[in-house]
Formats: structure tokens, C-alpha cells, sequence
């Protein structure tokens, strides 16, 4: 096993960006939970997967890169794209298929985009994107730029073809790669132990493509920082990829069309005690950095920003028609067309 | 001018753009050290160095998908296929990944990326690696589809590919590769969406690419020698964008139309230049529009099947002979 970083070099998080951290998680709960709102209102069409539980993740890695790292995620992605910093009128525009959505509303829930953000989607096809990251990192060994990519997928990826694919040369070619399973223990309804022949996923990239394996606790947002802050060193000091396997846990469904048949409420309620943002807040308190006051302020302010967001999304106009013909081509030669 | 082969001119094309344009690499198997397949990426490595001649393990959806991220970020990858029908497991990444992006991200990514390789039955590979791509790869938004016949417009095509801001599927022929024609020293480019007219003809217009033009041509001598029949080729050079224009041009002079293709005739290009053609020439039609192509099998092993399933000069002859009510 390599070790990442020695104990001197641990940079503890100051109380400014714990702070901004505990009010990331709670922006995407709240984000969504309004999603959830939205989608039962059919405002939200198509596929809907919320990262209700996984908050850390995202906030504690995206915490850990900088601006410009590349950062390429699949379709369980709006947690990421607000750590990213993007604003949550233009996503929730994306998901009412408005216009003004971050990616004009072409993309919906599973293809946001944000190339000012170094934000490469949002995208769909299980494992599909883990080559893109590959030529990402490509791109940056070729320019020699002082950059990493952030891979985020989920466990079921990591059965597909593709991903393996990817991960093989990432490996070979030694290219500065976090790859990172977000492993919440089902790929849809299939509980891991039933789709993967190695249920440690950490193990399954160092001796197959030479990119060693790390394992971290997902319900923390610190040990996400930390882990992911060495990872980064690590690429960038040309060592090649890495991978980590994040053990984490939705609240909701799969999508929001998931009756949840396989898991109980007993389950879910065990990994609920646990809760990332429950864990932070205990944490700041400790500090006195939060009380019940400021929990309280810190939940409406966000909860006002997000609803303020939502209904300026809502008011905001739908693409025009013609819309369909922009962005096929750099240059419409003239499509077919009767 | 100088006259080439087409492996050479497409060497050229590669090299001249690789020269103009540091973003601009090759991937593939067997590209780099073994100086490509089929010798087209012949001296790059020792030219440009294993960063931008880079030998690829086999491994299809991988390296396309690895061009399609490089190039979401403005690098120009060219991505070859040993042979299209090895695409097919890339093809999430082909089909998906590559001309979507700009359209799902709302015109923020652009994917300017060329994946070219052979396409077509030549050398009695049987039925999987025998995939005749053109319309599997025409029917996807966001792709273009370009097939050249002479050397002349491998390179001037291949570079134009290699500077487009969107994804082109560049096809070429394995029989074809050793064919010389005349390529000027001087740097030109083509431009896709504008036919050739390969051969003048007030009979019949035959509308064929690639190595099925050279079948046409083939047939279109036979004619005249045989029968005084004038038939007119016009070669499309890309099949998307399609320059229906002046094939339909070329239609309304001739009065009728036989298309040749070496894909399958069901949801095959053909049948797509006929309805457009039908669509622009309804009136001037004197004969149903005829399809000349693979028969609708899996390509077979033996030469003499595999020679009656691909068409041949004389099935194009008959077809053209059919199409004037030629009364032999």
C-alpha cells in the first residue's frame, strides 16, 4: 500500500471552510429536496436521481481541486455541479427544460455542463464518460499543464466494459486521474454483493491496471477533504492515477421512480444516524462555531435562496423551437428537412 | 503534378496537418511502431515522437472515448480504427460521446475529432469485420460522414476532417490503398457537402462513393462500349452533409437514377438518397429509383460468395440497363 501523505503534512481546514462546506451540504440537500418537490409537480421530466445522503462526497473532493481541474461526473451529478459552484437558478432551469438552463435545456437532470467551471457533464450511459476522463488527462500530460480530473461514478460502473477500458490506460499511460467510486451499495435495486465478483472495490484496480486503490469514509466531509487533497498531490506529482472508493449512501431511490423494494426503512434510517451534514453541524458545534440559532439562520437563508431560485427558474421562458436546430453542427450545413 | 498512392496521400494529409497544428495527434492500434496496419501512419512515429503517434492496446471503446475527452478540450485527436467493423464496440463512444456533447452541454464542448479507418467486405474477412459503416454512421446527428474515391480527395478531404469543429467519419477502402492518382504538391483542402461529378452522362444518373464508385465507373465504361448508354456519375464525397442538390441535377437531366453502395440496401444509404431524390424529382422520374448493394446476408467467407454479395460492375450494368428500358 502507498502511503498519500505523512501526518505532518495534513493540512487542517480552517473554521471558514468547514463553515462553507457545512452550507454546500445543506444548499444540495435542500436543492434537493426541492428537485423532489418539483418532480412530483411535473415540473421535472425524465430521469431524476438526487444525491440526498451523499453530500460529502462532492463537497469534501470538489473542497480538495482546484478551479482548474477537470472535474466529469455520471448522471447522479447535481451534487457535484453546485460544489462546482454553479448556480442553482441555472440548474434548476436545466431541469425544467428552460432556456436559460446550464445547458439550454438540451441536457436535463443527467447532462449538466459548465465548460467556465472546468464542469465536463453530467452524463448518462453507465461508465460511458470514464473514457472521456481518459482523454482529459491525456490532454493535460500532452499540454504538460500542472492540472488532475476528477472522475466521479458510481459503483455499478465499475462492471462495465468501458470503465475497464479506461482504467487500463489511465494506468498505462500514467495520467493524473482521481478516479472515484461513489459507492452507495446498489447499482439501482442490485445491491453490490450481487454485481461484483470482488466486493472490495479498492482492490480491483491495483493489481488489474496498476492504479493502487484507497478507501474512504463518504459520510465525512473531512476525510473526503483529506483524502482527496492527497490524491491530487499524488497525480500531480506524476505518480499517474489513483482510485478511491468512497463508501457512501443514498437516502432516496435510485431515481425518483424507485419504490426501493430491495432495502428496508431500517436500513436507511441506520445510515440516517450517520447523516454527513448531521456529523459537520455536531463537529462545528464542538467548535462553537454553530448553535441551534445559527443552524436555523444558515437553513432558512438557503432555503430562501433555493425557493427564490426555483421560482425564477420557473417564470423563466422555454426555449424557442427553432432551438432544435441550434448546436448540432459548429456550422448548420442545412439538416434534412422537407 | 505528382502522382501518389492513397495510403501516401492520407500520410500527407496527417503529416501537413500535424505539422500546421501542435493539438493534432494520432491514436491507434499498431499506428506507431509498427508504422500502421496498413502502412498509412508509415515514418510518423520517427516524425513526430510517441506523444502524437500513439500506439493504443486494443482497445476500441477506450481510445475513442480518450479522443473524444482530448478533444472536448480542444485538442484535434485522429483516431484510427484498424478497421470500422472494430468500432462497433466503441460505439457508445462513436455514436453517443462524440456528437452529442455539443448539443447536450447547449454548444459549450465542441468535439473536433476524426475517426478514420477502412470500411467495407474486401479481403474475405466473413461476416463481422466486414461492416460497410456509411449509413449506420449517416443516420446519427451530429456526425459527417465522408468517403473519398482517388487519392486526390483523401487528402484534400482528410485535412479539411482534421479542421472541423465536429466529429467526421472518415471511411476508406482497403482495396483502395495502393490506387496512384495525381495529387498536387500545393496545399488544398476539400469541402464536404459538395459532390463530384465523376463522369458526365445524359442516360442515367448513378449515384455511388468510395470503392463502389470505382465499380460504377467500371460499369459506366461498359456501357458506352457495349451499348452507347451515357451514364452520369456523381460521386457525393460525403454522404452527411449530402449534396442532394446535385444529384437531383443531375437527376432531373437524366430522367433516372440507380444508386450503388457496398452497405445493405434495407435503411441503407441508397435507400436514403432515394427518397430525398424522389422528394426534389417526382416529375422527372421515368423509371423507379434502383438500389443497387450487398445482398441483404451476412457477408460470407468464400470468394465466390462473397463476390456475388457485394455488387459488381455487371450488377450495376443491368441495373443502369433496367433503369433507360433498355431493350438489348
Amino acid at each position: 500500500m502507498i502511503t498519500l501523505v505523512e501526518q505532518s503534512q495534513k493540512v487542517e481546514p480552517s473554521p471558514a471552510q468547514m463553515m462553507d462546506w457545512y452550507r454546500q451540504m445543506v444548499l444540495i440537500r435542500q436543492f434537493e429536496l426541492r428537485c423532489a418537490q418539483s418532480y412530483q409537480q411535473q415540473k421535472i421530466g425524465g430521469f431524476c436521481h438526487l444525491y440526498v445522503g451523499q453530500e460529502a462526497v462532492a463537497v469534501g473532493s470538489i473542497a480538495a481541486v482546484r478551479p482548474s481541474d477537470y472535474i466529469i461526473t455520471a448522471y447522479r451529478d447535481h451534487g457535484h455541479a453546485i460544489a462546482r459552484g454553479m448556480d442553482c437558478e441555472s440548474l434548476l432551469a436545466e431541469l425544467y427544460g428552460k432556456a436559460s438552463g446550464c445547458s439550454h435545456g438540451k441536457g436535463g437532470s443527467m447532462h449538466f455542463f459548465d465548460r467556465e467551471k472546468n464542469f465536463f457533464g453530467g452524463h448518462a450511459i453507465v461508465a460511458g464518460h470514464v473514457p472521456l476522463a481518459v482523454g482529459l488527462g491525456w490532454a493535460i500530460k500532452y499540454r504538460k499543464e500542472d492540472r488532475v480530473v476528477l472522475c466521479y461514478f458510481g459503483d455499478g460502473a465499475m462492471n462495465q466494459g468501458a470503465f475497464h477500458e479506461a482504467l487500463n490506460l489511465a494506468g498505462l499511460f500514467k495520467l493524473p486521474i482521481i478516479f472515484m467510486v461513489e459507492n452507495n451499495g446498489y447499482g439501482m435495486g442490485t445491491h453490490v454483493q450481487r454485481a461484483s465478483a470482488v466486493v472490495e472495490l479498492k482492490l480491483r484496480t491495483g493489481d488489474a491496471y496498476g492504479i493502487p486503490g484507497k478507501h474512504v469514509d463518504g459520510m465525512d466531509c473531512l476525510a473526503m477533504y483529506e483524502m482527496t487533497l492527497a490524491a491530487a498531490q499524488y497525480c500531480r506529482a506524476g505518480h499517474g492515477a489513483l482510485f478511491i472508493e468512497v463508501k457512501t449512501y443514498r437516502y432516496r431511490g435510485h431515481s425518483m421512480s424507485d419504490p426501493q423494494k430491495y432495502r428496508t426503512r431500517e436500513e436507511v434510517a441506520g445510515y440516517q444516524e450517520h447523516d454527513p451534514i448531521g456529523r459537520l453541524e455536531k463537529l462545528l458545534r464542538a467548535k462553537n462555531l454553530l448553535d441551534d440559532a445559527k443552524v436555523q439562520a444558515i437553513n432558512n437563508e438557503i432555503h430562501a435562496h433555493v425557493e427564490e431560485a426555483h421560482h425564477r427558474a420557473d417564470a423563466a421562458p422555454f426555449p424557442q423551437t427553432q432551438d432544435v436546430w441550434k448546436d448540432v453542427y459548429a456550422n448548420p450545413y442545412g439538416p434534412y428537412q422537407l | 503534378m505528382p502522382e501518389i498512392q492513397f495510403r501516401e496521400a492520407l500520410n500527407q494529409a496527417m503529416c501537413e496537418e500535424m505539422d500546421r497544428d501542435p493539438d493534432v495527434f494520432l491514436i491507434g492500434e499498431e499506428v506507431a511502431e509498427y508504422d500502421g496496419a496498413y502502412k498509412v501512419s508509415q515514418g510518423m512515429l520517427a516524425r513526430f515522437g510517441p506523444m502524437r503517434v500513439v500506439d493504443s492496446p486494443i482497445s476500441e471503446a477506450g481510445f475513442a472515448g480518450l479522443g473524444v475527452g482530448a478533444a472536448m478540450v480542444g485538442m484535434r485527436p485522429i483516431v484510427e480504427f484498424m478497421t470500422f467493423s472494430f468500432s462497433l464496440v466503441a460505439f457508445d463512444q462513436v455514436v453517443n460521446n462524440a456528437p452529442k456533447m455539443r448539443y447536450m452541454s447547449g454548444g459549450q464542448f465542441k468535439v473536433p475529432i476524426v475517426f478514420r479507418g477502412i470500411s467495407g467486405a474486401g479481403q474475405q474477412l466473413a461476416a463481422t469485420h466486414s461492416w460497410t459503416v456509411d449509413a449506420l454512421y449517416a443516420h446519427v446527428p451530429g456526425l459527417k460522414v465522408v468517403v473519398p474515391t482517388t487519392p486526390y480527395e483523401a487528402k484534400g478531404l482528410l485535412k479539411t476532417a482534421i479542421r472541423d469543429d465536429d466529429p467526421v467519419i472518415f471511411l476508406e477502402n482497403e482495396a483502395m490503398y495502393g490506387h496512384r492518382g495525381e495529387v498536387p504538391a500545393e496545399e488544398y483542402l476539400l469541402p464536404f457537402g459538395k459532390a463530384d461529378i465523376k463522369r458526365e452522362g445524359s442516360h442515367c444518373t448513378i449515384v455511388a462513393w468510395g470503392h463502389g464508385c470505382l465499380t460504377a465507373m467500371a460499369a459506366a465504361e461498359q456501357l458506352h462500349k457495349d451499348h452507347g448508354i451515357d451514364a452520369e456519375i456523381i460521386d457525393p464525397r460525403s454522404l452527411r452533409p449530402l449534396d442532394i442538390e446535385t444529384i437531383a441535377e443531375s437527376v432531373k437531366k437524366t430522367g433516372c437514377c440507380v444508386t450503388v453502395e457496398e452497405g445493405y440496401p434495407t435503411c441503407g444509404m441508397g435507400a436514403e438518397i432515394a427518397a430525398q431524390v424522389q422528394e426534389k424529382c417526382f416529375d422527372d422520374l421515368d423509371h423507379h429509383i434502383i438500389r443497387v448493394g450487398s445482398l441483404d446476408v451476412p457477408m460470407p467467407y468464400s470468394k465466390v460468395l462473397l463476390n456475388h454479395v457485394v455488387p459488381g460492375a455487371q450488377r450495376v450494368a443491368e441495373a443502369v440497363k433496367q433503369a433507360v428500358y433498355f431493350q438489348g
